[in-house]
């Protein structure tokens, strides 16, 4: 009996998707195949816990024989297709070597640009792309947990007409039928979301010109709809807006998490953080005023913050333009101090200010921001103006609200909706849904066969990202092209193949469709541009270009209505509107600030939560109409404006998937198209309690743990004051004292240090942890009894008054103690320390005593309590996203941060292969890689000239518990804050 | 046989033995009901057995859903990372204390009330230390190849880290378990003897020739039994002390607020005496009854094991005042934090203030001699201060892990339905073993008890007995 293993690789191939899995199915059941699999792997027996059947098990066992052994033989793209690594090109692709491939992530329609790991074909990771303007290097958590999505089972795998299963064909010779009925396209509409694809702009005007009726609309929940009527009213034209944050020395955010949201958040906190990195008295820091209904990503790094209602920023805008001299009403009467506090160090930093509004603020707010930013001289030095971006700049609310009077009309005959959800988005006033009943013939290409799906004629599977060709423009108009790291896996089109199959070339792929735009638009040496641009990721000199605009001479007036009670919406930091549902990495990281995993809440303030006697937990009926009410339980939320509740998006799904679907409350119903973010409601308490989960029970920073120490900060002026010794960084003196000799590290010693003068808390070093470290989710029940398995977290301490807090951003890794606690107390030696002070888990020789846990004054170990690694699940393809380089752990055993001993490991086999040491900034931790605060700085500490060893000899630098003498390799920066002299007291929302 | 309710055939005594006893007597009280034939088994043997026998099935059941998915079936998490099993652990081990102390402490010491309760408390000690070695065992992520603690030659290359207490634990436990498994045996044989003489089938002949090692009754044997008895209760004595000092360092080593104490080894040996007194009283009291033994388990054992309860019981209340104490003199913020959180936090508090009612409110009437001669009043005492061992240990596992360093990381502990299954499940194993024991072998040291018996009628009270005599008479109080 014998297996030809040659035969096999013919066979899968030359398939994919579906087929593959089919046949991997056929070959793992037979008795050759067992036989030869005994005689491979004889120590493979079912673990005791599985739940898989025989049949099952054997078909994973093939799955990983063929995925390891035969991966080398199935390319990841078709070969006529070449992509091309980031890095130097290898010979020939190296086992065990990971590549990487710059390529580029939408968000909101604007790209960012990614470099992905892959490993013999098979993505795990994607880094942010250094050359990209809005990466810098840095990503946030949503994109990092997409590598997930990318292998999620409960993708759409079929193209279903009305539920029933289709081939591509069969779709387009459906779709050209419905054409063939369109004279002149005459009621061929098509939805897309925002589109700055030049390739798909193309294709869309291709269409216009073949069928000149045709109308095309666009809706993308995520587009800045007030930002553009406000540019329209502050200019009389679209503008698209840049903020240099690099060049502002005094930020004023009216509602503007620019830290937290937009798809330019990365390349900002980038900017931002760079002007307040403080490591010695010479070092200065900007300031920042933040305006905020509801605390954001932002807010820990806010200088001054003040709790407001939307209404009440809009009014204390208002008042704000007018002292500044423009023609504003004075609306706001509460803060004249401040207001004077804030428009004198305006005044004094005229051009290197910048006033920024939220798109919770309505246009007439935005347009006041330019007004002030003209006034004050910041354009042109920190607010940028430049052409369009936007293929098609619109409102896109508008447009969706056209489109919905169109399908009701019935003059909608066929609809082509590419990618996004509005069936689940739009605003609930439009209903959508109701009006898609009117349209005969409508398609649907989307990742999930989700809400929209169902009721549309055809549904087609949409390629992930990481699968396909495309192009995007960042939010500067830089163009990256982006290419597929792996054949679609679950078969699907892009956007450009489903357009191609109106525009009648139903087999034409993306490749060639991307790379005959670019050849048309590339003059001289098309190879070579191809190949630059392809490798690089950014096509230099693509920015949108500066455009001179002129201010209206009258600016709008604001209306300002007082409402009871406001609900506004904001985006799920996590799972974004909604779109991210199904990703388990997502829904299991704890929300900044609140900590809340698998949920969302209406995050009430506390008096409005005294006043309507409410708790965490409590279900509260939030109702905009009589017959139109949602319930969702209450967060009393420290920070949160009064007469304000915040919501967010993009959960209570019901198309999601098995992950996603109905986790949290559906906000969206509450949503009109009129005031998009804030609705005015009344509210009842339903009753009924809700448990919600939280990885964090002890907020308060007053008592007991601010004599801990644990978290130190001061402000700017007091550590000016005594640059050499910051009292604020040593209330305690400690005296070091060891019984024994300490160890002399005479290599390399691995440190790290965390400046918390710049986290914001965004969980970017959370996601990316998980994902290069395989780290297992656990779901809600398990978070609640507190066994999540991060490897870092962020622990989060509300300081000074409770209704106006500020907020304490710890990021808590391992310490690598060299004296580390859980070491000796391990009676089998499963964690030691290594020569370069690494503290190091041995999992195969941990028994699960959990003492080291018990043992850790930090609490940073996590341990299996249950076989949470996906072992058990039927869901196989989702353990193909695990990093080969890291164990997948199984149950009973304890893990911790490693300090990624795997990239250490990298570098130090490359750097002796060259003979030489390993370089500064050669490792870079996932975490250090992924934080766009640049918060993070990974190093040797043996070398003085190392980062890290440059900043550990900041004054601010101190050990957390450091009187345990546990001597932490992992060290903080104190946390400063840069106050207005002028607004000493309780109204700055921050203490020193 | 009498039964367990009703008055019993024979007038209660504060002398170590009635005074009526006899050789012959002896020998039949104690051993008439192990030779009946099972037929003969009484009913409430019967309906004990099957009790105790339903919750090891709970045991083992929890051991297989344990086994099969994990230790994630119970409580525990981060940061509290032990609970039930551990909580479970110490408190089973400490009850066997109070055997080794009686068995091989006051036989050194020259206490012949011991004599009585010896085997008994004996059996308690290795029952109690079967029920608690299973626990470390059972609550390890990987509890097959929990022999890894055991420095044994092996492929790996690799040995255990002797710097952790849980590895002084292995060593301590194994030495405690077979040391008093062969304390237990050697009393055993010239007992197992008379059980062999006494036997009228060749099935029972046999059975306990084989265990009683060819016991001939000569002098020879009397004098090396002695010996090897003394020797084997010196050996065991330092046990009483190190075993639980041992268990004691498995906290007072780790660093936690709570645990790092020196005090944690004396107080929890004064602790384990405190539990294992009141166990011997909760087994001992029903047993005199149920089989009669009356005039072999007097009123004054029990008497002596109350106060013996009420002293170790203030040197834990001590150690409480202490730790304290302590923790507020020390000014170190964790450690005061700690022992607030202890006392008045709101998640856990109640268990500070049932335990401080359990473990000195409760045993205050003990004072009483009145008390300590009510057998009821002492069982239910006992009860009380049982659960209030165990508490305490719930406070010291438990509470300390919910709130250490980082506030950040607080967390809370709930225990889950396995977690009351398995410790239930362990009174079904000690509770099984405890009636095949009361069954199959005999409860009372009948050689001893002759030796006792002699002794009393040959060489005549002392005078302190008949002054006991004269003052219990006068209150009215059983001689």
């Amino acid at each position: 009996m014998s297996i030809d293993i040659s035969k096999i690789r013919t066979k899968l191939a030359s398939q994919q998707g579906k087929a593959y899995w089919r046949s991997l199915d056929e070959l793992a059941d037979t008795e050759e195949f067992r036989h030869f699999m005994a005689q491979e792997f004889p120590n493979h027996v079912a673990p005791l816990e599985s739940t898989l059947n025989r049949r099952d098990f054997m078909k994973l066992l093939g799955a990983s024989l063929a995925l390891a052994g035969l991966t080398s033989c199935v390319r990841p793209v078709k070969s006529s297709e070449k992509i091309i690594p980031y890095v130097r090109a290898p010979e020939q692709i190296v086992p065990g070597k990971p590549l990487f491939f710059a390529t580029a992530i939408t968000q909101g329609g604007y790209g960012v640009g990614l470099l992905a790991e892959s490993h013999q074909g098979r993505p795990t990771k994607v880094e942010g792309n250094p050359d990209h303007p809005a990466s810098l290097g840095a990503t946030d958590a949503t994109t990092q947990a997409t590598v997930l999505t990318l292998y999620d089972p409960d993708r759409s795998q079929e193209t279903l007409k009305q539920g029933q299963s289709q081939n591509w064909s069969d779709f387009v010779a459906d779709l050209q039928s419905a054409f063939a009925n369109l004279a002149n396209g005459e009621g061929l509409y098509i939805l897309t979301e925002n589109v700055t694809s030049p390739t798909l702009a193309q294709q869309l005007n291709e269409l216009a010109t073949e069928f000149p009726a045709t109308k095309w609309h666009q809706y993308d929940v995520m587009h800045g709809d007030n930002a553009y009527r406000g540019a329209e009213l502050a200019f009389g034209e679209a503008a698209h807006t840049l903020y240099d944050f690099s060049k502002a020395d005094v930020i004023v955010s009216l509602d503007a998490d620019f830290l937290g949201e937009g798809p330019n958040k990365v390349r900002y906190s980038k900017d931002f953080a760079r002007r307040r990195k403080v490591l010695g008295e010479e070092d200065d820091m900007n300031r920042l005023y933040l305006f905020e209904t509801s605390p954001g990503i932002t807010s820990p790094v806010a200088d001054h913050k003040l709790a407001l209602s939307p209404a009440k920023i809009a009014a204390f805008a208002s008042t704000l333009a007018s002292e500044l001299g423009l023609s504003a009403a004075t609306l706001d009467t509460e803060h004249e101090e401040f207001i004077a506090a804030l428009v004198e160090d305006l005044e004094a930093h005229r051009g290197s200010s910048l006033i920024i509004a939220g798109e919770n603020q309505p246009a007439e707010v935005h347009a006041l921001a330019h007004a002030m930013n003209a006034e004050l001289g910041n354009v042109g030095t920190t607010v940028l103006y430049t052409e369009a971006v936007d293929a098609n700049p619109m409102h896109h609310g508008e447009s969706l609200a056209g489109l919905v009077e169109a399908m009701q009309a019935g003059d909608v005959k066929a609809l082509l909706i590419v990618g996004g959800n509005p069936v689940y988005n739009a605003p609930a006033d439009l209903k959508f849904a109701e009006a898609l009943g009117n349209v005969p013939f409508s398609a649907h290409l989307s990742l999930y066969f989700d809400e929209t799906s169902t009721l549309t004629t055809w549904h087609i599977p949409q390629t992930h990202y990481l699968e396909t060709w495309s192009d995007a423009r960042a939010f500067d108009g830089t163009v990256s092209i982006s290419q597929p790291l792996i054949a679609p896996f679950y078969g699907g089109k892009s956007a450009h193949e489903f357009l191609a199959a109106a525009l009648g070339e139903s087999e034409a792929s993306s490749y060639e469709i991307v790379r005959q735009y670019w050849q048309n638009q590339v003059s001289g040496n098309f190879d070579g541009f191809w190949q630059q641009a392809v490798y690089k990721g950014a096509i230099d000199g693509t920015a949108a270009p500066r455009k001179e605009l002129s201010l209206n001479e009258n600016l709008p007036s604001l209306n300002v209505a007082e409402e009871a009670m406001v609900l506004n919406f904001k985006f799920d930091p996590n799972i974004q509107d909604g779109q991210h549902a199904n990703n388990g990495w997502l829904q299991e990281i704890p929300k900044p600030i609140t900590k809340i995993v698998w949920d969302n809440a209406a995050y009430v303030s506390l008096k409005d939560a005294e006043n309507l006697k409410l708790s965490n937990g409590d279900l509260i009926q939030l109702s905009a109409t009589e017959d139109l009410s949602i319930t969702a339980p209450v967060w009393v939320l420290p920070g949160q404006a009064e007469g304000a509740i915040t919501l967010s998006l993009g959960f209570g799904r019901s198309g999601a998937g098995k992950v996603g679907n109905s986790v949290g409350v559906n906000a969206y119903p509450l949503r009109m198209s009129e005031n998009p973010w804030n609705t005015s409601v009344s509210v009842s308490k339903a009753g009924a309690r809700h448990k919600l989960v939280t990885t964090q029970y002890h907020h308060d920073y007053e008592g007991t743990t601010e004599r801990r120490h644990i978290f130190r900060h001061g402000t700017l002026a007091e550590f000016h004051a005594h640059p050499e010794h910051p009292e604020f960084v040593h209330p305690v003196e400690h005296h070091e004292s060891d019984l024994y000799d300490v160890f002399e590290y005479d290599s390399y010693a691995w440190g790290m240090v965390i400046d918390m003068n710049v986290c914001t808390g965004c969980n970017a070093c959370v996601t990316a942890c998980q994902a290069e470290n395989n780290i297992p989710i656990v779901g809600k029940h398990q978070v609640e009894v507190g066994r999540e398995m991060h490897w870092i977290r962020v622990d989060t301490y509300y300081g000074g008054d409770p209704d106006n807090p500020e907020f304490y951003m710890q990021p808590v890794p391992c310490m690598h103690c060299e004296q580390a606690p859980c070491e000796p107390v391990c009676p089998v030696g499963a964690t030691v320390h290594d020569t370069e002070g690494l503290n190091v888990m041995v999992y195969n020789r941990c028994v699960g005593t959990r003492y080291c846990s018990n043992n850790c004054p930090y609490k940073v170990r996590r341990y299996n309590f249950l076989q949470f690694a996906e072992l058990t699940t039927n869901a196989t393809e989702l353990s193909l996203v695990h990093n080969p380089d890291v164990t997948v752990r199984s149950r009973g055993v304890m893990e911790k941060c490693s300090y990624c001993v795997q990239r250490i490991q990298q570098a130090y086999i490359t750097s002796e292969n060259e003979g030489r040491q390993i370089a500064d900034g050669e490792v870079v931790t996932a975490c250090q890689g992924a934080c766009p605060m640049e918060a993070i700085v990974f190093g040797d500490i043996n070398n003085p000239d190392s980062a890290v060893a440059k900043t550990k000899a900041s004054k601010l630098n101190y050990a957390l518990l450091e009187e345990l003498n546990t001597r932490p390799r992992t060290t903080y920066l104190a946390k400063l804050t840069n106050p207005n002299s002028a607004l000493a007291g309780e109204e700055s929302g921050v203490h020193s | 046989m009498a039964s367990i309710s009703g008055k019993p055939p024979f007038k209660e005594t504060n002398r170590v033995i009635a005074k009526s006893e006899t050789y012959a007597s002896i020998d039949d009280t104690v051993n008439k009901p192990i030779e009946a034939a099972p037929t003969k088994t009484p009913l409430w043997w019967w309906i004990g057995f099957v009790m105790a026998a339903g919750l090891l099935g709970v045991y083992l059941v929890t051991i297989t859903v344990l086994i099969t998915r994990g230790i994630g079936i119970f409580g525990n998490n981060q940061p509290v990372a032990w609970g039930f099993p551990i909580i479970n652990f110490v408190w089973w081990i400490g009850i066997g204390h109070a055997g080794t102390l009686i068995s091989a402490a006051l036989l050194l010491f020259r206490q012949p009330w011991r004599t009585s309760i010896n085997r008994a408390a004996e059996a308690m000690t290795i029952f109690a230390v079967v029920c608690a070695g299973l626990y470390p065992i059972l609550h390890l992520g990987r509890p097959w190849v929990f022999y890894w603690l055991a420095p044994y030659p092996n492929t790996f290359g690799l040995f255990p880290q002797f710097r952790s207490p849980l590895d002084w634990d292995l060593f301590a436990i194994s030495t405690y378990a077979s040391v008093s498994i062969l304390f237990w045996y050697i009393g055993l044989v010239p007992d197992f003897a008379t059980l062999r003489d006494r036997a009228r089938n060749t099935f029972m002949q046999w059975f306990y020739a084989l265990l009683s090692l060819g016991w001939n009754g000569s002098a020879k044997a009397w004098q090396r039994y002695m010996r090897a008895y003394l020797i084997l209760a010196a050996l065991s004595f330092p046990l009483v002390l190190s075993v639980h000092s041992t268990i004691a360092m498995d906290f007072a080593v780790g660093q936690l607020p709570g645990w790092n104490n020196t005090i944690m080894p004396p107080y929890f040996v004064a602790g384990a005496v405190f539990a294992g007194f009141a166990m011997v009283n909760i087994l001992a009291i029903p047993l005199r009854k149920a089989f009669g033994l009356e005039k072999l388990i007097t009123y004054r054992h029990i008497d002596n094991s109350s106060k013996l309860m009420l002293a170790t019981g203030m040197i834990v209340v001590y150690g409480y005042a202490v730790e304290l104490f302590m923790a507020w003199y020390s000014g170190v913020e964790f450690e005061r934090y700690m022992a607030f959180n202890r006392v008045f936090g709101a998640d856990h508090g109640w268990a500070f203030w049932l335990l401080i009612f359990c473990n000195l409110i409760a045993i205050q009437p003990l004072w009483s001699k009145r008390v300590r001669q009510n057998m009821t009043l002492v069982f239910i005492i006992s009860i009380i201060v049982s659960v209030g061992m165990w508490l305490e240990r719930y406070v010291i596992v438990v509470v300390t892990l919910t709130k250490d360093f980082l506030p950040g990381s607080w967390g809370d502990y709930v225990a889950t339905f396995w977690d009351y299954s398995m410790y239930l499940g362990s009174f079904g194993l000690f509770f099984t073993l405890w009636f095949l024991f009361i069954r199959l072998l005999p409860s009372i040291a009948t050689s001893e008890m002759k030796e006792l018996q002699h002794h009393d009628s040959h060489h005549g009270s002392d005078y302190f007995e008949e002054q006991r005599a004269e003052e219990f008479s006068k209150k009215g109080l059983p001689v």
